[in-house]
């Protein structure tokens, strides 16, 4: 990946913001894609067809703004530990050019084939390590974005710190690409660590989650924490020296380094591997709709209600469950967290339901990023047109269904 | 200086009170309504009584409010906010006061919030590492009460001892190792407060990722222009084991700068990473004798924390790194008494250029690190050009540069130097990528300068969001973002790329 791999920026994104501008002036809305990272939530899950999403997201009518002419690495200065990155670079090939200098992405995001850097900063989704080193928005330095009036803006920039202006580059992460189209992003960066070593521990799940916070609270190299199929895993990362010391401290059985990598990129995108394939969280329900729900991390084993998977330290329940989407809801309000109905559930909007108050704080940013309503995510209950009737949704396909016990491409 | 400078905010949010339009019926008016709910003690508008609320920790602008309230509880803070709503009087949230860019600057029509009595600790849970505490709490504070569990709240600007939690919230505040730890944005878990009209507003909390878009981060440094926090919720870390410094003296700056490269290059977060140049060292060192060697260029303190066998390794790669970038002297800490020795140079940086010169303005850009040679070659010219001396300071990790300009306030238009010289010290750093101000704030300080590194459409978009959340524009008016007039009065419009991206929008 070099400067010749690039085309023209000016001109793709000039192109961009013209088609922006043209469907504001006539009342369209457009769908922004990449590389299909959105697709799993809210919309069909991965691997449907786009018109079955287009139908299903319940659009007025509908264009596709592709970013993957944006491609290639602007600037990358491994001693800066930050990179900038056009959005249609496939992440794996910004990862792959990382791993090269010895550094990665801190989040660990998902790996879905074909995913792309604007992507994954529009899902804003993170694996195993988010617990340990952030989410997307904390690892964003700036944003280069179109907004609704096809306008060029640039937030944040490319160093780590700056307190300039609002940061309007962070509400990019997670937002699924609503306020505008991400163009370029700059990402703050990690060294991969020397060693990293995953262990197993058997014990229940309620057991696991007041050992994973016991041991968050001690000064251990720990890089992720998780539960499932009966067992606690922790994955140590760090110096030779340090991992080796936490390594004897934290007791267990170690991983292949190769069932490591498959479980903890499976966990990231979710259904979870269980480390040596001999089982997969959940498998016997694997037709029920997944849940993810966010909840204070000592929050009890959600077993009775149909926990399949811990991750996160605790903070991240994995659910497979067929109460209705409002008895989910109400379950994971009632713990202080929310609930995301993840690739393959149909439940909508995707995005558990927001307070009054930040709805109306939701639709006001809406208008002032979007204005004439050009880029419509259909995820948020704070479109006016989003939440289509289940009924009319095609049938789960694609990985979300078929591939739970398939290892998910390995992150690293 | 000159606070007559300060933007109208009826060009921010039409409707706004006018200082020019204050009608002192209207403000006995709200006064009464405002004792109505706030105990006796807790409202102060007597001229005396308004002294200590004049400034921040920038003192060089100065106006007194109109009035102080002191709430006690989140309730009071609501009630005073719904009053000043319905009198159309813009409020000022004030912390403890030591900004550094003028961001509780008040105005003599506005309402100064101070949230300074709010210093609860609600609650600390050692096993899931959160604190809950109220916006007065202070910064150190947190940490003291978490450390019989082993914990503490990483963030630690050098105002700790005095800075709120609340004020750090509102400016995202970094500190000396927020390389490794994150800035208040990436410690804080959730908020709860008011919108200027009074609304109650919850945004994030100890579940992660909020649904929807991330208002809370959002909300961090945002000077106070978008909401008011009442309680705060932060994550805790378990407390390093061990921690150790490496001292190296280079005989350039160039030398130090490449060590940076160097130690970063290796694979290696330090828990912090600092440099000062040949000015700034004898300063220090004839201040409080840190055993920094004079002959030096430029020094590098570089701290490692974590287990003792983490820090055994890194301690020793790091030393390696700087003898190999030309260290002429390298010492490293063996007790916690030497560490802190070798950290009191760096913390005495700003008081000891105090006492060598009679007044100091302290800048805050951030560049890419490649560039440090370059701007500190740029500072030098620009030092020579403005006749004025430059010391300097950094946050060497993370390209934060404090360069603190000489001046004597009491020589005719040196004030007036020292502001010019600074101004082009930060259009340095936004020409090579970087920004105005890494970690102080905007306020009113840096109008000017955000007219250098935004765009008229991103100065737009930043006045619309405050209107999303404050439609009145009651809220800390004319902080943080410049009008578009004031950016066109001064003639430093932006323009991306060498060339207008749209020339059908106006330009003032």
């Amino acid at each position: 990946m070099g400067p010749r791999d690039m085309v023209s920026d000016d001109a793709a994104v000039m192109r961009l913001a013209d088609a922006v501008r043209a469907a504001g002036a006539d009342h369209r809305v457009l769908h922004t894609v990449g590389g299909d990272s959105k697709r799993g939530l809210g919309g069909t899950p991965r691997g449907g067809t786009l018109s079955a999403e287009i139908r299903s997201i319940g659009m007025r009518s509908a264009g596709i703004l592709s970013t993957l002419e944006l491609r290639g690495i602007v600037d990358y200065d491994p001693a800066e530990l930050v990179a900038t990155v056009r959005a249609g670079t496939p992440l794996a090939d910004l990862q792959d050019e990382l791993a090269a200098h010895g550094q990665m992405l801190p989040f660990e995001p998902p790996a879905w084939p074909g995913a792309t850097v604007g992507g994954a900063v529009a899902s804003g989704l993170a694996g195993p390590r988010r617990a340990f080193a952030g989410a997307v928005r904390d690892a964003l330095l700036g944003v280069r974005l179109v907004d609704g009036r096809g306008q060029v803006l640039q937030f944040g920039g490319r160093v780590m710190k700056n307190v300039a202006g609002f940061d309007l580059f962070r509400l990019q992460a997670g937002a699924w690409g609503r306020l505008g189209v991400v163009l370029e992003v700059s990402f703050r960066l990690l060294p991969r660590p020397q060693r990293e070593k995953t262990v197993a521990l058997p014990m229940p799940a309620d057991a696991a989650i007041d050992h994973m916070n016991r041991l968050a609270g001690t000064p251990l190299p720990l890089s992720a924490a998780a539960w499932a199929g009966g067992a606690l895993y922790l994955r140590l990362s760090g110096s030779e020296a340090g991992v080796r010391a936490a390594l004897a401290g934290v007791g267990g059985e170690a991983l292949p380094q190769e069932a490591a990598a498959r479980l903890w990129a499976s966990a990231a995108a979710m259904p979870m591997e269980v480390a040596g394939g001999q089982a997969c969280a959940g498998e016997a329900d694997e037709g029920l709709p997944l849940w993810r729900l966010a909840v204070p991390t000592t929050t009890r084993s959600l077993a009775a209600e149909g926990e399949v998977a811990i991750d996160w330290c605790g903070g991240l329940r994995w659910l497979r469950s067929a109460a209705p989407a409002a008895e989910v809801r109400a379950l994971a309000a009632s713990l202080g967290g929310h609930a995301t109905a993840w690739h393959g559930n149909r439940a909508r909007p995707a995005m558990h339901p927001l307070d009054p108050v930040r709805l109306a704080l939701h639709q006001r940013l809406f208008a002032v990023f979007d204005p004439h309503g050009v880029f419509d995510s259909g995820r948020f209950d704070a479109d006016a047109d989003a939440a289509p009737a289940a009924a009319s949704l095609p049938a789960p396909s694609g990985r979300a269904a078929d591939a739970a016990c398939r290892p998910a491409s390995p992150a690293v | 200086m000159h606070t007559e400078t300060l933007d109208n905010p009826t060009t921010i949010a039409p409707g706004t009170a006018e200082t020019d339009g204050f009608n002192p019926a209207m403000g006995r008016d709200l006064l009464t309504a405002l004792a109505r709910v706030l105990p006796a003690d807790a409202l102060l508008s007597e001229p005396e009584q308004l002294g200590p609320y004049e400034c921040d920790g920038l003192a060089m602008y100065r106006q007194p409010p109109l009035a102080v309230a002191l709430p006690n509880t989140a309730e009071q803070v609501q009630a005073v906010l719904r009053i000043c709503h319905a009198h159309q009087t813009p409020v000022i949230p004030r912390g403890a006061g030591t900004g550094l860019a003028g961001g509780a600057l008040p105005r003599a029509d506005a309402v100064l919030l101070s949230l300074a009595r709010l210093k609860r600790i609600v609650r600390i849970d050692p096993l899931s590492r959160v604190a809950v505490v109220e916006p007065g709490v202070r910064n150190a504070a947190i940490s003291e009460a978490a450390a019989p569990h082993g914990l503490y709240y990483a963030p630690d600007p050098s105002s700790q001892i005095a800075c709120s939690i609340g004020g750090n919230v509102a400016e995202n505040s970094g500190g000396v190792h927020c390389l490794k730890y994150g800035l208040t944005v990436h410690n804080v878990l959730g908020v709860r407060g008011f919108l200027a009209d009074g609304t109650p507003v919850t945004l994030g909390g100890e579940a992660p990722d909020d649904s929807g878009l991330d208002l809370l981060a959002l909300m961090m440094g945002s000077e106070g222009l978008l909401a008011v926090v009442t309680e705060v919720t932060v994550r805790l870390l378990p407390r390093p084991r061990v921690a150790q410094v490496v001292m190296a003296a280079f005989a350039t700056v160039e030398a130090a700068g490449d060590a940076v490269a160097g130690i970063i290059g290796e694979g290696i977060i330090p828990a912090g990473l600092e440099m000062m140049d040949a000015l700034a060292t004898r300063a220090v060192e004839d201040f409080v004798h840190a055993g920094y060697p004079l002959e030096a260029g430029a020094i590098l303190l570089a701290e490692s924390d974590g287990t003792a066998e983490e820090v055994a390794d890194e301690i020793a790669r790091i030393e390696a790194v700087c003898r190999r970038h030309g260290a002429v002297s390298l010492a490293t800490s063996q007790s916690e008494a030497e560490r802190l020795r070798l950290w009191a140079g760096r913390k005495a940086a700003f008081p000891a250029v105090g006492r060598i010169t009679p007044d100091y303005y302290c800048m805050d850009g951030t560049i890419p690190k490649k560039h440090l040679s370059n701007v500190l070659r740029r500072i030098a010219e620009l030092s020579a050009e403005h006749g004025l001396a430059c010391a300097n300071v950094f946050h060497a990790g993370d390209g934060n540069l404090h360069p603190l300009i000489f001046y004597d306030a009491n020589q005719p238009g040196d004030v007036e130097r020292a502001e010019a010289f600074g101004l082009d010290i930060l259009r340095a750093c936004v020409e090579v990528g970087g920004t105005i101000t890494g970690e102080h704030g905007v306020g009113v300080e840096k109008l000017d300068a955000m007219c250098v590194q935004f765009s008229t459409p991103e100065l737009a978009t930043f006045h619309a969001v405050k209107r999303a959340f404050d439609p009145a524009g009651l809220l800390n008016p004319g902080k943080a973002v410049p009008t578009l007039h004031r950016c066109a009065e001064m003639g430093g419009m932006h323009v991306h790329g060498g060339k207008l991206l749209h020339p059908e929008l106006p330009r003032y």
